[in-house]
């Protein structure tokens, strides 16, 4: 069976009819010292309640300026974000972010970083300190509640962000390439515990990623992003069976998906390793 | 983090390590002073220095003394620590303060105060306000620079958390840029406490005033070497209570962060 792939671009992509996270024709210039360019350009899509839709490029294609968008740290761009039909400038109670980068506060333990947004919303230590323990144990970290993320592995150490996110109780949770800095393995069974998770909570949520075999076992829709500028290239419907596991990723029609998203990537990809290589020409060599 | 047997053995392994070579030393120091290798007139048996410390006890008042000393490094801490601390987070807070100043605050580090003490002396008088001023001045700029230095590095992935939880300025301040500058800020008060106290304990020496210094000036005066040694003792047991306090702070402030 073929998978069904739809292209919408640059149309937005309707995913329901009252969609929770809205973005509309979304364009940001920078000014940088050779001139101004366009990271993003014309982007618009939806994502619906309890959706999982991922958002891939290859690198320099304005993914994380997209993830800085509608997360709200980035201003001063064309267009409209919308969460729950409300029009948003700057960050939103109503997103918790996930960062590529690890982000858990080192001086905190495991209990006390996923126990931050509870202790902003003023809760009392008893119930936050409960509260943050059934998401540390949503995570799978049980028992590591009072170790400090140095005493932790990089995964473990992402976990405890995701369940710090989680914790804030977010209408959308958006992830920039949360796992980019683990390994093959661990990185398809954390994919794993965070499918679990959402399909649990039933979260809307949407992930930057650039690994194609992530985007497709997690998603239930890819967002395929141009090159420089990022434009929306081709959405692809994944209509891969749910509850869904990394078993997924053997399967025939896995790899079917994987191959059509990677015919319009590789194109993609292509084409910013040649823009580098012309940059690095440009630039010659170094004295 | 709690202690396993193993750490808690090894940890006491060190101190013993620690305490075996001080007195291996002053063994060393006390068989080569014997055999005439080191001349007795300059450095004192650490065997007359140890039978002078009841003299310096009882005759010397040491004691006194040495909460004057004491007294004066704390005051100087102190105000290390809120004006110090204070004023490197307004240089990091307002680039252009920071810009205009780091340099002439680093040059400050490298001045050498003690030689301004008549200055002092003319704006506060011969007094505990003079020592404390000096001592507070030799030990700011480290402050200043470590607490910039903890502040700047701060990830930025952390305040970018900090901003995605929409925390006020005043909270991403308290509950991310202070705890991730702490390690540094308390270096930061370690060394000005070192310039602090050296300079203390120089200015008490030189105008003649107040606790230890003035007592060692006394006895070095007489030429009673081992008393001396003895009251300089003293002034390296001030500062290992005032390390022993600051890492006892650092680590409650981490926990409290």
């Amino acid at each position: 069976m073929q998978p069904s792939v739809t292209v919408a671009a640059p149309a937005p992509a309707s995913a329901a009819a009252t969609p929770l996270l809205d973005v509309e024709r979304v364009s940001k210039r920078f000014v940088t010292p050779e001139g101004p360019f366009t990271a993003i350009d014309d982007v618009s899509f939806t994502v619906a309640p309890g959706e999982f839709v991922s958002v891939i490029g290859p690198s320099g294609c304005g993914k994380s300026t997209l993830f800085n968008i509608i997360g709200g740290l980035v201003g001063d761009y064309e267009g409209r974000v919308r969460v729950a039909g409300t029009g948003i400038t700057g960050t939103h109670a109503g997103i918790g972010m996930v960062f590529q980068e690890e982000s858990t506060f080192p001086w905190r333990t495991v209990l006390e970083n996923v126990a931050f947004p509870l202790e902003l919303a003023g809760m009392q230590k008893e119930e936050r300190l409960a509260r943050a323990r059934h998401f540390v144990s949503l995570v799978g970290l049980s028992g590591f509640e009072r170790r400090h993320p140095a005493e932790l592995s990089g995964g473990m150490r992402q976990r405890v962000s995701i369940a710090r996110t989680l914790a804030s109780e977010p209408a959308i949770l958006l992830m920039d390439e949360p796992f980019a800095a683990l390994d093959e393995q661990t990185r398809v069974i954390l994919g794993d515990k965070v499918l679990q998770i959402q399909q649990q909570l039933k979260q809307t949520t949407l992930l930057i990623t650039h690994n194609l075999t992530e985007a497709v076992q997690l998603s239930d829709r890819v967002l395929v992003m141009t090159y420089r500028p990022g434009r929306l290239k081709r959405i692809v419907d994944i209509e891969l069976p749910h509850p869904r596991d990394s078993d997924v990723v053997g399967s025939e029609r896995f790899g079917r998906y994987v191959a059509e998203i990677w015919h319009d990537l590789r194109e993609e990809a292509t084409r910013g390793l040649e823009a580098d290589e012309a940059q690095a020409r440009a630039a010659g060599p170094r004295s | 983090m709690s202690e396993t047997p193993a750490t808690a053995r090894s940890r006491m392994a060190a101190h013993a390590a620690g305490a075996g070579t001080v007195l291996a030393g002053v063994v060393l120091v006390e068989a080569l002073i014997r055999a005439g290798v080191i001349n007795g007139f300059v450095v004192p048996l650490p065997s007359a220095i140890l039978a002078a410390f009841p003299r310096v006890i009882v005759e010397e008042n040491v004691l006194h003394r040495f909460w004057q000393t004491t007294q004066e490094v704390m005051w100087a801490a102190l105000l290390l620590a809120v004006f110090g601390v204070g004023l490197g987070a307004l240089l990091y807070r307002y680039r252009l303060l920071r810009r205009a100043c780091e340099t002439w605050v680093a040059a400050l580090a490298a001045a050498p105060i003690v030689l301004m003490y008549p200055l002092f002396l003319v704006i506060f008088g011969r007094s505990a306000t003079t020592i404390v001023a000096i001592g507070f001045a030799a030990g700011l700029s480290a402050v200043i620079l470590k607490t910039v230095e903890g502040l700047a590095g701060t990830r930025r992935v952390l305040l970018d958390v900090g901003r995605s939880f929409r925390l006020t300025p005043a909270q991403q301040f308290r509950m991310i840029l202070l705890p991730s500058a702490l390690p540094s800020i308390f270096v930061g008060l370690r060394l000005g406490l070192i310039f602090a106290m050296i300079n203390i304990v120089g200015v008490e020496f030189l105008i003649n005033f107040g606790g230890l210094g003035q007592l060692i000036n006394d006895l070095a005066e007489r030429y009673d070497l081992p008393a001396t040694y003895a009251a300089i003792f003293f002034v390296v047991l001030v500062s290992v209570v005032f390390f022993v306090v600051t890492e006892r702070l650092e680590r409650w402030a981490q926990r409290s962060a």
